[in-house]
């Protein structure tokens, strides 16, 4: 069998020198599709990052990395959170890697300046990884940046209204200072604040590992409840101190602190994160064929090889990111060609069902239009887990609002939260 | 008290709590640019390294409930950044003395091996200690309240840090000797002194410094890749600031970045961080040498 494969090759390769210039597009069709995956393996969401490989190497073994005749050659990039690095690592992935897709950012910041430099390149498309910041998409949207998973703001769907309902009045929130949480805390004010709530910001940088000074402001505040938007390091950091400072407030975590991410590592977090209410586009234990089998199929993968329980958002987000590459390259069966002209309105066309058994479709901005879940934290066999208590069908990135009336209330920011009455 | 005094007095108290870990962590680093000259770029790397080996040692024992798991888990993140550090000394540094462009960027090239090891090893998952009960909980503070027990133990450590140095210094004849170095290192090989012995045993001790800060931090905030950057970038604002191979420079840089980063947080916590490089920025243009380094 081996000989025959080389033998066809040989006779192949001989048959492109005699033709020559002739034969090349042929081998170009049959040439690997070039995949470059953008992920952080380093700074305050390594972990995410790694499930996020973990995640996309296993679908893409499931497809035996070919689609459409043509192989998948996944090439791995990192970055640490940061939009320079990011954007430096995606020229490289363009212009030395050659990759035809990138597949990629995690976060925020590093999303808008992909966007950006997606709008300067001539036949590639940039497919979101599992960066949630609004304006990505929604403001000054690039033709070859695409986005299957949703944004932080719509991650909130229903979680302000929730609270409310719960009869708190006023809320403290302590966020990160940067696109993505700008995004989350928008989400979340957009319907708190519209049914009278009163909320306090505290913002913290990227990194900050110390909160004791803002802990100390939030327990000593009148707020009925913390909102936390903190992710990876800086969001155990919160609520580790939180702990130790013995703060009894009751907890609502942005979507990316009700994660194993989060649950996985041990500490007193644990314990306050017990009960913490949620929204986002996963959970642990969702009620859906889909999601059961995906996460089957994911223990049985990593279990051996340092996976989590239950897949991460970020594990998640890039596999529905990945879904969207794949759907659109089944659809025009691997052929790139016209500058990716048909791959990209194939793309944009897609449907499909992410790992959580969420439909998906993109609107007009190639923006998902998804469903998002109301989670709680509960103790299920001597473990933390996320369960799914409600699910909100088709949210989209207005949040039901019309788009003009949406965009009038100005790109979310440290100073627009979206707090309007 | 009134709930704003009560604020303010918790922030100062974070403030000096977190300036007794910087302390921890610089005074190795200054010790080791007193007498060596060289800017350690690896020192970062040496927080890093004890803090994972140490939780290595700490998670099985702490696993079995025993009590001293925390302290073990110290002994040997320090045991092993104080080797590691004589290590680099000896087979690195020691023949390149003199040439400091070279030694920085050779502890530069370490820092960056040893970070991507420790991540392929460790992996990303952030890793917390657990101190023992004793000194775990909170403790009532007049006029703060309830105050994280460890934060406060944080000051004890460093307070013993700081006199421990001092009275090595200039109590004992290795602290004479390496006060001797700082000023003449001929002289002191002259007077029949093995010097290149005694910067082994500086850069040992300094990186136990380092390895001992790495431990203690990472009992007060998760530990993550990324930690020997922020630490190596503190240790040379601390060092900058309150004047390099200085203890008691060390400690006032400590306090005033400490508090600085504490009350920037609270007040305008999105600019936080340039508080402390203002605070570097008017000492190098007003007192280039540090506030109480020699000139």
């Amino acid at each position: 069998m081996t000989i025959q494969i080389t033998r066809r090759a040989a006779l192949l390769g001989g048959a492109g020198l005699a033709a020559g210039g002739l034969a090349m597009p042929a081998i170009a069709q049959n040439a690997p599709i070039r995949l470059g995956g953008l992920t952080t393996l380093e700074g305050p969401f390594a972990t995410g990052g790694q499930d996020a490989y973990r995640c996309v190497q296993m679908e893409l073994e499931r497809i035996n990395n070919t689609i459409g005749g043509r192989r998948i050659e996944f090439i791995r990039e990192s970055s640490n959170a940061q939009a320079d690095v990011a954007l430096a690592r995606a020229r490289k992935l363009i212009e030395q890697d050659n990759v035809d897709i990138i597949l990629g950012p995690l976060s925020g910041a590093e999303g808008i300046a992909l966007r950006d430099y997606s709008r300067t390149l001539t036949g590639k498309s940039i497919v979101n990884g599992s960066s949630g910041a609004s304006d990505t998409t929604l403001r000054n949207p690039s033709p070859n940046f695409f986005r299957f998973s949703t944004d932080g703001t719509q991650w909130m769907a229903g979680l302000g209204r929730h609270i409310h309902g719960l009869g708190i009045r006023e809320v403290a929130i302590t966020a990160g200072d940067y696109a993505f949480p700008y995004a989350q805390v928008f989400g979340f004010n957009l319907e708190f604040c519209r049914l009278g709530g009163k909320v306090t910001q505290y913002w913290a940088p990227l990194g900050t590992t110390d909160f004791t000074s803002q802990i100390a402001q939030i327990n000593r505040s009148n707020a009925g409840a913390v909102i936390v938007v903190h992710g990876g390091t800086d969001g155990l950091a919160f609520m580790t101190q939180y702990a130790q400072a013995g703060g009894s407030k009751p907890l609502v975590g942005g979507s990316i602190m009700a994660d194993q991410t989060m649950l996985s590592a041990r500490g007193p977090h644990r314990r306050v994160m017990m009960g913490m209410l949620s929204g986002g586009p996963i959970a642990d234990i969702i009620d859906d064929p889909t999601w059961t089998d995906f996460v089957a199929r994911y223990r049985r993968r990593w279990a051996n090889e340092g996976g989590f329980a239950s897949p991460s958002i970020h594990g998640v987000n890039y596999v529905t990111n990945l879904y969207g590459i794949l759907a659109g390259l089944r659809a025009v069966n691997g052929d790139l060609s016209g500058n990716q002209a048909a791959f990209q309105r194939a793309m944009a066309a897609a449907e499909l069902t992410a790992p959580t058994g969420a439909s998906v479709k993109l609107d007009h901005n190639r923006q998902a239009i998804s469903d998002i879940f109301l989670n709680r934290i509960e103790e299920r066999g001597g473990n933390a887990v996320v369960v799914a208590f409600d699910r909100a069908r088709a949210v989209n990135q207005t949040l039901g609002m019309p788009e003009a009336q949406f965009l009038q209330l100005g790109s979310p920011s440290r100073d627009n939260a979206g707090c309007v009455a | 008290m009134s709930a704003g005094m009560d604020l303010a007095a918790t922030i100062v108290l974070n403030g000096l709590t977190l300036a007794a870990l910087y302390f921890i962590v610089a005074s190795g680093f200054s010790l080791i640019f007193g007498l060596m000259r060289v800017v350690n770029m690896a020192h970062g790397a040496m927080y890093l390294v004890a803090g994972y080996v140490g939780y290595a040692v700490f998670e099985p024992l702490y696993d079995r409930d025993v009590w001293y798991a925390w302290y073990v888990g110290v002994a040997a993140g320090v045991a092993f950044a104080a080797v590691f550090g004589a290590f680099v000394q000896v087979v690195l540094l020691g023949w390149m003395q003199g040439q400091e462009l070279r030694q920085a960027l050779v502890t530069i090239g370490l820092s960056i091996i040893v970070a991507d090891q420790l991540l392929a090893i460790y992996g990303g998952t952030p890793r917390q200690f657990f101190a023992p009960d004793a000194i775990f909980g909170s403790t009532q503070v007049p006029g703060v309240g309830g105050y994280p027990t460890f934060r406060l133990v944080q000051i004890g450590i460093a307070l013993a840090v700081g006199i421990g140095l001092w009275l090595l210094l200039n109590r004992t004849k290795l602290g004479m000797m390496i006060r001797a170095g700082v000023d003449d290192r001929q002289m002191l090989g002259a007077c029949g002194v093995n010097v290149p012995l005694v910067g082994v045993a500086v850069f040992a001790l300094g990186s136990a410094l380092a390895g001992l800060g790495g431990v203690v931090g990472a009992t007060a905030q998760p530990l993550a890749m990324g930690a020997d950057g922020r630490f190596l970038l503190i240790s040379l604002v601390v060092v900058i600031v309150g004047g390099m191979g200085s203890v008691t420079g060390t400690a006032l840089g400590a306090v005033l970045i400490g508090l600085a980063e504490q009350i920037g947080q609270a007040l305008f916590p999105t600019y936080s961080v340039i508080l402390t490089f203002v605070i570097m920025v008017a000492v190098l243009a007003l007192r280039p040498q540090g506030i109480l380094g020699r000139a």
